[in-house]
């Protein structure tokens, strides 16, 4: 075994100096009744060929592949890596080292998060990041955990129904066994969040919404702080396409006070769900109740700049159960592929990048209304959005996926008002004559 | 000893990314627009992102540099207690990157995704069958995460027969992370001491147990690297009063094939994948913390899970005893996948060779370097062994100078000061993938440290001398935040 470095004289040398028997006399200690009897179901070890093959297999029993035209968001999105990104991420110093606990030799990470740190903070309008949660998803019911510690006595938040549901389900699995209740808010004609019901609402923590929301509609977060902060509570917002920023007001100019979502967009592969990067910062005031890790700058004795892990007192490893989450490691290289991502950007890069989805999707939403497709929601988009076909859309979905196009995501499962209602995504990655296929595909 | 492995090296300085670049660069490619330009309401546009524009050399340049101040795995020996850095397979990189399964988009119908789908089948089965439990979540995104999906298995348990438990035993020998992970279920911790021998009681668990303890949360083999011997009792005493047993199962790479965790009383286990499994630490994460079950417990565990149904697989959320979800898709699947080559590869016997070398090493280096080290627990270890500075201490020498002086000599520190139990503890975990030859070295290399802590202990309250940045300054990081750079700089 290629891995296994020891040589049978070398075990024997070995067990000779610790006065065991054999390899086996090694486990003494466990009881004969906690052993493992009988062998397990595992194939055959492969060889790294038959390993390729295997995965080539595997590979070919999937409908789509990177050649696929996906016009699917909801959460995960395809834009461009560039191999600068792939490469770099990948180098071993980075990828095969652990938190750093030995500031001094991992100052490649420390410096690296602490950039990323600063960049995210810049895009998203606040004063402190962390250094990421595990996914969009557990940092939005992360900082709805921390509205809910900063309030102390209240026990209640709204979401809104306009949050991707996914979130909205890993937001009650977390909250609900710790006695917290989570209300759902309505989202309007427009597509935007109805928050005329907040002043009937007491016991509120914090409201959280999404922006551009599931829909792809872009919230009117400004107008929504002022109500949420009316009704005395914390305004959280988050997100599951952060290039929207690249364009968009950013959430903390629009007075959010906690922030956070995905980060898969800026570098990272959609991998089927994961990993992806747990975006999270918030305004300072509330620094010291943030959940996960974070880097400081510092001096060394001689008086260089250097970066550690600060603030310590907040973790599970010295709080114990006070602490602000139990979360340890986190989505590190995700973390560090995000910050290389947006360095390759830099600031002009997001903006044109971020304008060319913006102005491809409404050249798509512009063809399928023409074709006789339905807008549902009236309000603004980014690079998402919900129409309505005429027709049942099924058999011409079929036809673009023969053409390796996947069409758009049926909202029935998730949303049972809205069977029949298709949410699309247009990225980059998306050329004016496969949308044209499609509009024609709607239009025959 | 051969010629040591630090040395000065060449090191370049690098400044922070916005002190480089220039207006108007830009290092990645952005394809021509295609399209008219769509108007936007200015109400909705932001200002300019403050962001640096660099060109692609800079970026390079940059993050190569940064990269050449970190150590990993592939640069050398990483004995860092409790976190199992054994050597991370770079066939795995390639596997996870296969472009159909990288591009795989997470929403999409069943149909479409058979490859991806049969991968979690099968590994749920894979880990299954290695822990003796009958079945598998694969969501939960690192370590804690299973812990707390956990946590949550246990309240839904409790409450699905009618009782609600706020307390649960911690002994002093688990991971860090448990007493944070059932206080976000609303569990209250309650402590439990080991004895002398580092073991637990089961007389003590059963004075701890109530009806109003939901359980123990326990991690064997435990953070002394001992195993609990007593475990059935244990399990049994808490079982006989209602609650259920967790097991850590972090240390799992000590025990691959030796026990059957369902054997040894444990109804909930996590498995740190990127520990066992070799999957790269990256860092700090992604890691992934699949959580294992026994029958009783399996409609509890979250969903969606892939089943088989003939011979097509799909995911499977219509069951409504489920905690529900804990990640917005089906967890860190990239790491998944590296996971399950790494099983493929390895087969049975080489998992269990594995654990056993991993246990070989660690007993190798606690028998020679005992008479140079304190050891407060002087019996066999499993996978990694723990040391005091109790002999160093009249030197005035601590742990810390030890571990930043194994630095200046091209090793990463062991874990230090934990587990608390331990005072000045040093936590060494070698890992199978170190061949004797380097084991060698690091146990002569710690003997010279010990030396030099009698002669020369200003070498080693200096250390390390020999890096890039020499020891830093916590107490003002944290007393002064600076966590993010100074906007317009």
């Amino acid at each position: 075994m290629r891995y296994l470095p020891h040589t049978p004289e070398e075990i024997a040398a070995m067990l000779a100096t610790i006065g065991a028997p054999n390899l086996d006399g090694l486990f003494d200690t466990v009881p004969t009744d906690c052993r493992m009897t009988g062998s397990w179901s595992l194939p055959a070890p492969k060889n790294e060929w038959e390993l390729n093959e295997h995965m080539r297999a595997l590979a070919s029993a999937m409908q789509t592949n990177n050649r696929t035209k996906v016009l699917v968001g909801a959460g995960s999105y395809q834009h461009h890596i560039p191999e600068t990104v792939r490469n770099l991420a990948s180098r071993s110093e980075f990828l095969t080292a652990y938190t750093p606990y030995q500031p001094e030799m991992a100052q490649g990470t420390l410096q690296g998060i602490f950039e990323y740190q600063t960049l995210t903070a810049r895009l998203l309008g606040v004063d402190v990041v962390n250094a990421s949660m595990y996914d969009g998803a557990s940092a939005l019911a992360e900082a709805l955990l921390m509205g809910l510690r900063i309030a102390k006595k209240h026990k209640r938040v709204a979401v809104s129904k306009a949050i991707h549901p996914h979130y909205r389900a890993v937001v009650r699995a977390y909250l609900q066994p710790a006695g917290f209740e989570v209300v759902e808010l309505e989202f309007l004609a427009s597509g935007r969040t109805d928050l005329s019901g907040l002043a009937d609402l007491d016991d509120l923590a914090a409201v959280a919404l999404q922006s551009p929301n599931f829909f792809g509609v872009i919230e009117d977060l400004e107008g929504s702080g002022t109500a949420i902060h009316g009704v005395g509570a914390l305004f959280v917002t988050c997100f599951t396409e952060p290039l929207a920023y690249g364009l968009l007001r950013n959430p903390g100019s629009c007075g959010a006070d906690i922030v956070c979502g995905e980060g898969q967009s800026f570098g990272i592969a959609p991998s089927f769900g994961g990993p992806g990067l747990g975006m999270f910062g918030c305004k300072e005031p509330f620094t010291r109740n943030l959940p996960g890790r974070l880097v400081g700058e510092t001096k060394d004795l001689e008086g260089r700049r250097g970066y550690v892990l600060t603030l310590a007192t907040r973790e599970q490893h010295i709080r114990r159960e006070k602490a602000t989450s139990n979360i340890c490691s986190n989505q590190g290289i995700c973390a560090l592929t995000a910050a290389m991502y947006l360095a390759s950007l830099g600031g002009t890069g997001i903006r044109q990048l971020a304008r060319l989805n913006h102005d491809k999707t409404q050249y798509l939403l512009n063809s399928l209304v023409k074709a006789g497709a339905r807008r549902l929601f009236g309000g603004p988009v980014f690079n998402e959005f919900v129409v309505e076909f005429p027709a049942d859309f099924r058999p011409a979905r079929e036809r673009l996926l023969a053409e390796n196009i996947v069409a758009g995501l049926d909202l029935g499962a998730l949303y049972p008002e809205l069977a029949d209602c298709y949410l699309f995504c247009v990225t980059e990655m998306i050329s004016k004559q496969t949308m044209d296929t499609i509009a024609a595909e709607v239009g025959a | 000893m051969s010629e040591i492995l630090g040395t000065g090296g060449l090191i370049l300085n690098e400044p922070l990314l916005w002190h480089k670049g220039k207006k108007g660069r830009i290092g990645m490619s952005i394809p021509a627009s295609d399209v008219p330009a769509a108007p936007i309401d200015r109400h909705l546009l932001g200002e300019a992102v403050d962001f640096p524009d660099l060109s692609e050399v800079d970026v390079v340049r940059h993050y190569t540099r940064l990269s050449q101040w970190n150590f990993g795995v592939d640069s050398g020996m990483y004995p860092l207690g409790s976190c199992t850095m054994k050597y991370n397979p770079k066939t795995n990189e390639r596997q996870a990157a296969t472009p159909a399964i990288a591009s795989a988009h997470p929403m999409l119908a069943d149909d479409l995704c058979q490859g991806t789908l049969q991968l979690l089948y099968e590994l749920q089965q894979f880990l299954a069958t290695i822990t003796g439990l009958d079945a598998v979540s694969l969501q939960p995104a690192a370590g804690a995460h299973g812990e707390l999906t956990g946590m949550l298995i246990f309240h839904a348990w409790h409450r699905s027969r009618g009782s609600q438990r706020h307390k649960i035993l911690i002994p002093d020998t688990a991971h860090g992370t448990n007493p944070a992970s059932a206080a976000l279920c609303g569990f209250k911790a309650v402590p439990v001491k080991s004895d002398e021998q580092g073991m637990l009681d089961p007389a003590l668990v059963a004075s701890l147990m109530d009806e109003d303890t939901a359980g123990i949360m326990l991690t064997n083999p435990n953070t002394l690297g001992l195993f609990e011997e007593r475990i059935r009792e244990i399990a049994a005493v808490v079982h006989a009063k209602g609650g259920l047993v967790y097991g850590d199962g972090a240390n799992m790479n000590a025990v691959l094939g030796v026990i059957d965790v369902k054997h040894c009383g444990i109804d909930v286990l996590h498995l740190n994948l990127h520990k066992t499994f070799s999957t790269p630490h990256g860092g700090g994460g992604p890691g992934a913390g699949p959580v294992c079950v026994t029958r009783e417990l399996e409609p509890f565990l979250p969903v969606p899970r892939a089943i088989k149904v003939g011979d097509r697989y799909r995911l499977d959320s219509d069951q409504p005893l489920s905690i529900g979800r804990i990640h917005a898709f089906h967890g860190n699947f990239g790491v998944l996948v590296r996971a399950y080559s790494y099983i493929l590869t390895m087969g049975e016997a080489g998992l269990k060779k594995a654990s056993q070398l991993a246990v070989l090493n660690a007993n190798y280096i606690k028998e020679q370097l005992k008479d140079v080290l304190h050891l407060p627990y002087d019996r066999p270890c499993m996978h990694e062994c723990v040391f005091s500075d109790h002999k160093q201490q009249e030197y005035k020498i601590s742990t810390v100078d030890m571990a930043k002086r194994l630095i200046d000599y091209g090793y990463h520190p062991p874990t230090i000061y934990f587990p608390l139990v331990v005072h000045g503890a040093m936590m060494i975990e070698p890992t199978e993938t170190e061949c004797k030859d380097d084991i060698d070295q690091f146990i002569a290399t710690l003997k010279i440290i010990t030396k030099e802590a009698v002669e020369q202990p200003e070498l080693l309250r200096q250390a390390p001398q020999r890096t890039k940045v020499r020891r830093l300054d916590e107490v003002q990081a944290a007393r002064c935040p600076c966590l993010i750079g100074p906007s317009g700089d």
